[in-house]
């Protein structure tokens, strides 16, 4: 037995003034500084790696729809494929060839989401499952980042030459190379010390304004956290994932560096640096993909930060982010199962409280 | 005083402004009431007048049968045209037993309709049974017989009684007008209740959108020390009774109890003044005051209206329609039932008649759940919705039991802010209802095993006298053979009654 919509109507006949598009819109909206910096950093490249990547998450999706036989605008019109294209374009190389962005949501849309039943039925974020899964299959073109040409600037790329480079694979001589997360780990593998690689390398005054070598909308931590303490402000995400998340990296990163200077770095570096910031307020956030209780936000922001810390720092992979953010999304279904708040009137384990004075009993 | 934080809760544009500067307006007497004969939980009254009769206003026209039920009072003087059904004051439409009465006019009291000098000198019982005698029923809408809940006493150790008047369902303001207006009398019926209750404590919950009432009522109990009030913040479902209590104690009421189990009894502003008006005049119950608001309202009232009067003469007297309303509900947009028509009349239970328009409902087509959890955060007794409506909708009825179904006071909280505007209550109840009627099944299976092991039992019983009677019989003839021989004994002639007695 299976009901769509049970006949007899009830309340609320009124209703406060959301909906998923709203939702949606309003984190694209908190995205929004972050990626026209982004834009004006990487120049025109960016810009066309960006529209092939929203472009190829919208055409995925409607596909998928027509496939499945779902009514396609109602969907479309939710807002979520646009996001998902739009989170996953912010997370690749800027200069990344079209193709890696249009892969990537298809990826993204079909596989991550669609084939888990669409909207609200997947289990891992899917920007993220994309992000790795090109990471895992095309390692060069993934890692090959640009350091900073803004827009207009010398020696930036225009509007045709920036097609060249998106669309005709040109360009590869710019690529600097790594971004300072993967330097860095680089370095230490070789056994150098931090006290010489740092130094000429990062400054955590440019990694929050976010002038650095990096993704295409991952690099200014301070944009990125201005759109998070907006999604806050408008109350889309609560403040337990992201900042349980970003504390415990930074716990975890403290001690180490005082246990150890010259091999570990500090708080700051790792919030400011990579996809930390974004991880923490957009993707960690995701509403389907994290734990929907408080409690169990807490120990998903934890679990969050916890795997970024190690993976970055004992594994081979420099971004732990993205790791760390699908490894917690799988454990999510476990976690709003035996997480969940205290029902009114009953105790922890399902029992209804007892005073110890015997309130009101009988007499 | 101190308040404790409740969990969750919405913040619903109130929209009282529509109808609170509005003063209470009694209603001209319409045409013909139609009053039924179940306005309140429990057993329905069985009617007590035939047709054709004249009454008086105040005469019982129908009897509380059982514990738990109340009687019915003619709302004024007129003629019985008949007792028959009539569409119900509920979403189904269905009709239900009701008394047609004709007003004459005359509106006037019976004759045996006598208050009390002084209702303190009562015994407690007393008051409970006055409050009985005259219908009196919880008005925020519950209804529940409110002598029942006075008579709580005898059975938990009461330490306070809290009045209700937070009125947290938007729109409406007839609590609100009731104490800004009538302060006196309902702090006199409240003192009566707490007399009735044996309890010093009273405390008077009002949320802060209503600082006239709030102001009007600590005037009007100002010469009682035990009587305060607590300024609520605005928050649905602020009105809850358990969360209210939990709010001015701190202390929940235990799953599946009352709070009297926490020594709190909760009644309502609108009782508080039935109750003055059952002991100090002797009038029972056969008006209320209604809100009539909404969008759709050309011009939004609180009225007094007697019982039985027809939605339509409320919003005729209304000015009408403004606009086609989207939605037509019977008590507040959060809880409240759509009502089937404008035809059904008003009950002891009605506080509200809203006319929404289509902006106001805001409602839309479902999209999926995308678990973004605001249902969780909203719910004020800690459920999971999305989950315990993901098991109804597959009717797995067992699982949303087990993540506390029964736990859900119906708020609406979870499906106000669902961003999919997924029917989250609906579920629910249709849930709660199939369950109901699971119980019920069981009920009557277990019921009728009852039975049949009872007869199974009789006719064992029966077999087993019948075999003994043979035996006996037996007995008797070897022993009377015996007997030609020897001399009788007495004994036998005693013992034959005795088992005749026993197969019949
Ligand atoms: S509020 Fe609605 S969409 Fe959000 S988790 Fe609850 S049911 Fe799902
Ligand atoms: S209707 Fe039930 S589940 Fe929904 S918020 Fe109210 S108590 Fe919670």
């Amino acid at each position: 037995m299976s009901i769509e919509t049970p006949a007899v109507t009830a309340g609320p006949f009124a209703h406060e003034r959301v909906s998923i598009s709203r939702t949606m819109g309003l984190v694209m909206l908190a995205l929004l500084p972050a990626t026209l910096f982004g834009f004006w950093q990487f120049g025109w490249p960016a810009i066309h790696l960006f529209i092939a990547t929203v472009l190829a998450a919208l055409l995925a999706e409607a596909m998928s729809l027509r496939v499945a036989g779902k009514p396609v605008r109602p969907y479309l019109m939710d807002g979520s494929a646009l996001l998902t294209g739009w989170l996953l374009a912010m997370s690749l190389p800027p200069w990344a060839p079209w193709w890696i962005g249009v892969v990537g949501s298809f990826l993204a849309i079909v596989v991550a989401k669609q084939v888990f039943g669409g909207i609200g039925q997947n289990l891992f974020n899917p920007a993220m499952v994309a992000r790795v899964a090109l990471l895992i299959a095309f390692p060069l073109e993934m890692t090959s980042f640009v350091a900073p040409t803004p827009l207009f600037s010398a020696g930036a790329p225009g509007l045709v030459e920036g097609l060249a480079i998106t669309f005709g694979g040109q360009g590869f001589d710019a690529f600097s190379g790594a971004t300072v997360l993967g330097h860095v780990r680089t370095e230490l593998g070789q056994g150098e010390a931090l006290s010489t690689i740092l130094p000429g390398l990062y400054a955590p005054v440019s990694g929050a304004i976010g002038t650095v070598a990096g993704s295409l909308g991952e690099t200014s931590a301070l944009l990125i956290l201005l759109g998070g303490l907006f999604l806050l402000y408008k109350r889309i995400i609560t403040w337990h994932i992201p900042l349980v998340m970003l504390g415990t990296i930074a716990l975890l990163a403290t001690l180490m560096h005082l246990y150890d200077p010259e091999h570990y770095t500090g708080a700051l570096y790792h919030l400011v640096s990579g996809a930390t910031l974004l991880g923490a307020f957009f993707i960690a956030t995701d509403l389907v993909t994290s734990p929907v209780s408080t409690r169990g936000q807490i120990l998903f922001g934890a679990g969050c930060g916890l795997l970024v810390y190690v993976i970055r720092t004992w594994t081979g992979y420099p971004e732990g982010v993205a790791f760390a953010i699908l490894l917690m999304n799988a454990c999510t279904p476990l976690i709003d199962h035996y997480v969940k708040p205290r029902i009114y009137g009953r105790d922890r384990k399902g029992a209804p409280i007892e005073y110890a004075d015997g309130a009101g009993a009988n007499q | 005083m101190k308040l404790f934080k409740i969990r969750g809760g919405v913040h619903p544009d109130d929209r009282k402004h529509l109808a609170a500067g509005q003063s209470i307006e009694i209603l001209p007497m319409p045409a013909l009431l139609h009053i039924p004969l179940q306005q309140h939980i429990g057993a329905p009254a069985s009617p007590a007048v035939r047709r054709g009769q004249h009454v008086a206003k105040g005469d019982r026209l129908a009897n509380g049968q059982g514990v738990i039920s109340a009687p019915v009072h003619a709302p004024t003087s007129g003629r019985v045209m008949g007792v028959g059904s009539y569409p119900a004051h509920h979403a189904s439409g269905l009709s239900v037993p009701t008394i047609t009465l004709k007003p004459d006019g005359e509106d006037r009291w019976g004759d045996s309709i006598q208050g009390v000098a002084d209702p303190f000198a009562l015994d407690p019982d007393e008051i409970a049974a006055r409050v009985a005698a005259a219908g009196v029923v919880g008005l925020g809408g519950a209804t529940f017989p409110a002598a029942v809940k006075l008579n709580l006493r005898k059975k938990y150790r009461l330490h306070t009684l809290v009045i209700n008047g937070a009125e947290c369902e938007p729109y409406l303001t007839c609590d609100d007008r009731l104490m800004r207006e009538r302060a006196e009398a309902v702090i006199d019926g409240i003192r009566i209740m707490a007399h009735a209750l044996g309890v010093e404590r009273v405390v008077i919950g009002i949320e802060n959108n209503k600082p006239e009432a709030q102001a009007s009522m600590v005037v009007a109990a100002s010469a009682y020390p035990s009587i305060r009030l607590a300024r609520l913040p605005t928050r649905y479902p602020m009105g809850s009774e358990k969360h209210l209590v939990q709010t001015l104690t701190g202390r929940e009421t235990p799953a599946r109890g009352l709070t009297a189990d926490i020594g709190v009894v909760v009644h309502n502003p609108a009782t508080a003044f039935a109750v003055h008006e059952a002991l100090r005049f002797g009038y029972p119950l056969v008006s209320r005051v209604v809100t009539i608001s909404g969008g759709a309202i050309a011009q939004p009232r609180n009225l007094q209206a007697p019982l039985g009067t027809r939605i339509q003469d409320l919003i005729d007297y209304c000015g009408g329609f403004r606009e086609e309303p989207a939605r037509l509900i019977s008590g507040g947009p959060m809880m409240g039932q759509p009502l089937p028509s404008t035809r059904v009349p008003t009950v002891k239970g009605s506080n509200g008649v809203l006319a929404l328009t289509a902006a106001e409902t805001n409602q839309r087509d479902p999209m999926p759940c995308i678990r973004c959890g605001s249902c969780v955060q909203a719910c004020p007794c800690g459920l999971v919705p999305l989950e315990m409506a993901a098991h109804a909708r597959t009717g797995d009825l067992e699982g949303a039991v087990k993540l506390g179904l029964m736990d859900c006071i119906g708020c609406g909280s979870c499906s106000y802010v669902c961003p999919g505007h997924i029917p989250l209550v609906q579920f629910f109840n249709y849930a709660k209802g199939e369950m109901a009627a699971r119980g019920r099944v069981k009920q009557k299976q277990a019921e009728t095993k009852r039975l049949a092991e009872q007869r199974t039992a009789r006719i064992e019983e029966i077999k087993r006298a019948k075999r003994e009677a043979m035996d006996r019989r037996r007995r008797e003839a070897a022993a009377k053979k015996q007997a030609e021989a020897d001399p009788p004994a007495p004994a036998t002639i005693t013992e034959q009654p005795v088992a005749a007695g026993t197969e019949a």
